[in-house]
């Protein structure tokens, strides 16, 4: 069978006086259907553009992307259309990604007005059960997005991506916006509706703590490159690029025994504009060498892949941090689990 | 004699929808060279204590009640023209996002030896200069010289963060409130931050109030932890203890959201509802109705702050858990 999404190539470049600004800059993967593919990186890496890219709302400068099998960089406006009731978005924003002016009804009915689906009761009808699938009541329908708070606003988004029962929904940056009780609200919910529906997502994360827990594979992005590419749990038990070591070297755990661990990367991110010659990464990396400096690594290494001369080579990094709980600590997390399960339960 | 202590401070807002207490009955304590940090999310209160603490509040925000002692001495009691000669050199500030806290139309150099010249008018522009090069050299700016004529957006987020640092330090203050000062920054450049509040805490000892909702930041920072829900004080503790003893839900619910790199768990323990607006507080304990271990009494009357451990204090009726 297919990939639902396989992309190859893919690069964007913005013309600039001096040059062209790389956003992204050949940029490949796959995403099989029911699967997480995480991108992440920092501000600057192209991550955001490449989900953009692959949704086709902004043109590619070169590549492909298809998806079931067909490119979509070739497609008529009536078949970009079907296509696009395929594959949704979720925005990072969900205070400037609804209109002000629509009530949250009609918001999420829109899509399937655009697409043609049903007729009016029955858009009404699949637009109520889309709220209570996000956890929201069929009375919120009336209101409007400024009577929400910003993880409802986000239930909001995801229930207007949902209604044309899309296969691919992109996540750009869904919860790093909210308040990390309302993140982890959000992030169960997607879980729960990837389960029930077979969603495919593709995640644009910087935070690689709400990666480790929502994909089954990671992609990692510097300066408008993928440098890395495993399994979720293979990325953190064996970070190879040291790019990613850095980034999780970076993270701060909750665990004051750890304090002072952190190891900040050295340098600041260099300029799309005139990107480092050879591997990207050499101008901030500890283990440049003059290869790094003149030549541009390739990617090897098949389901494990690293883009890196020295990735055969480097010292081994060990493991992610394993964090460390208190017995204290654990036992009341989980007594406020089970109160809280029940108390959800009870109504 | 405690660095800065603030007693039973209470902060309101006189609204058409009624006086609501944004800050009401907070009681922190920081000591020299120490980092207590404040725990919180949106609409906690946590931006207008340190608002209040530095007198910045914008009508209709009144301090009512309480004390801000800083070295013993009321900040409240103070004439506006002796409290901006605390501003600055004796308590600075820094705020999440560098962008909108710089001016986009000065220079960087201007910006820094702003301070300088309100509080030591006789330093002459090449004194100034020179300070300033040098506390931009001590952030880790590099060419500092260069920077110092120019503008802000000429430099990157970790850098802009630099220069409010250095701005904040350049009349040596005692006290630094950092509000969220990581918070829109990339991790990798989050952990340079961190590194160096640490580093400048060591070289001169001042204290640290840091605000934010990250418990990662708090265990890396903080020597002490205040942990604040809607407009209170819910649990206080030394950063150590918090975490290997969380006794309020609240600080429970805040453990059990966080995505943990170490852990294997199909489920968050998320904190169900959301954060009521201030006008809408319930009475009895703001948290109640979350809380999965509520019970009928929670709900009629605001817990008391107690000890519930050896210097350990929840506000929680059923603590310890």
């Amino acid at each position: 069978m297919t990939h639902l999404l396989e992309v190859v190539d893919i690069a964007k470049h913005y013309p600039s006086g001096k040059g062209a600004v790389k956003a992204v800059d050949g940029v490949s993967f796959t995403l099989e259907r029911g699967e997480t593919l995480a991108l992440v990186g920092e501000s600057g890496c192209g991550k955001s553009t490449t989900a953009r890219l692959v949704l086709r709302l902004i043109e590619r400068s070169r590549g492909t992307v298809r998806f079931n099998g067909e490119d979509i960089t070739a497609l008529s406006p009536g078949a970009l259309r079907r296509f696009r009731r395929n594959a949704q978005i979720i925005f990072q924003d969900p205070y400037a990604s609804l209109n002000p002016r629509l009530r949250v009804g009609e918001a999420i009915m829109e899509p399937m007005e655009v697409h043609g689906i049903g007729t009016p009761a029955e858009r009404r009808k699949r637009m109520e059960e889309l709220l209570g699938l996000v956890g929201l009541a069929p009375y919120h329908a009336a209101r409007y997005p400024h009577e929400f708070s910003g993880g409802q606003r986000q239930r909001i988004g995801i229930a207007r991506a949902l209604a044309v029962q899309p296969e691919l929904v992109v996540c750009d940056e869904p919860v790093s916006a909210l308040d990390v009780s309302i993140q982890a609200q959000v992030v169960n919910l997607l879980k729960d509706l990837q389960a029930r529906f077979g969603l495919s997502f593709l995640f644009i994360a910087h935070d690689l703590a709400v990666v480790k827990h929502m994909a089954d594979r990671i992609a990692v992005m510097y300066l408008g490159r993928i440098v890395e590419v495993a399994q979720t749990n293979e990325l953190f038990a064996n970070p190879r690029h040291p790019y990613t070591r850095a980034l999780l070297a970076a993270i701060p755990h909750p665990d004051p025994a750890r304090r002072g661990h952190v190891k900040p990367l050295g340098g600041d991110l260099p300029s799309p504009l005139n990107p480092p010659p050879g591997c990207h990464f050499h101008t901030r990396c500890p283990f440049a060498t003059e290869i790094c400096r003149s030549q541009d690594p390739v990617a090897t290494g098949g389901a494990h892949s690293v883009a890196c001369h020295h990735a055969d080579t480097l010292p081994p990094m060990g493991a992610a941090y394993e964090g460390h709980i208190s017995e204290a600590a654990r036992r009341r997390l989980a007594r406020y689990a089970e109160a809280s399960a029940a108390r959800s339960l009870a109504g | 004699m405690t660095l800065l202590s603030v007693e039973n401070l209470v902060t309101s807002f006189k609204t058409s929808a009624g006086e609501v207490r944004a800050v009401d009955g907070v009681s922190i304590a920081v000591e020299r060279g120490q980092t207590l940090g404040i725990v919180g999310e949106s609409g906690c209160g946590k931006s207008v204590l340190s608002l209040s603490i530095m007198q910045l509040l914008a009508h209709p925000g009144r301090v009512v009640e309480g004390k801000v002692l800083l070295e013993g001495r009321n900040l409240l009691d103070l004439s506006a023209r002796q409290m901006r000669a605390v501003r600055g050199r004796e308590i600075a500030m820094i705020f999440q996002e560098p962008m909108t806290s710089l001016n986009p139309v000065h220079s960087i150099g201007y910006q820094i030896t702003e301070a300088m010249r309100a509080h030591e008018p006789s330093l002459s522009a090449a004194e100034l200069r020179n300070r300033a090069v040098a506390v931009l050299d001590r952030v880790r700016i590099p060419s500092a010289a260069r920077r110092f004529d120019e503008y802000p957006h000429q430099l990157s987020g970790g850098m802009r963060q630099r220069v409010m640092i250095a701005m904040a330090l350049a009349c040596k203050p005692k006290l630094l409130i950092a509000d969220e000062p990581t918070t829109a920054l990339d991790v990798t450049v989050q952990a340079q931050i961190l590194e160096l509040l640490r580093e400048l805490q060591a070289e001169n000892g001042m204290g640290i109030i840091l605000i934010t909702h990250d418990l990662g930041v708090i265990a890396e920072m903080a020597d002490r932890v205040s942990v604040m829900y809607a407009g209170r004080v819910v649990e206080r503790s030394s950063s150590a203890e918090l975490f290997d003893d969380p006794q309020h839900p609240y600080t429970l619910g805040l453990l059990g959201s966080i995505p943990r790199v170490d852990e294997e768990k199909d489920r968050l323990t998320a904190i169900e509802g959301a954060v009521p607006p201030p006008f809408a507080w319930p009475p009895g304990c703001r948290f109640a109705p979350r809380c999965p271990f509520s019970i009928e009494a929670c709900t009629q009357a605001p817990p008391a702050l107690r000890e519930v451990a050896p210097d350990h204090a929840a506000a929680c009726l059923e603590a310890p858990l």
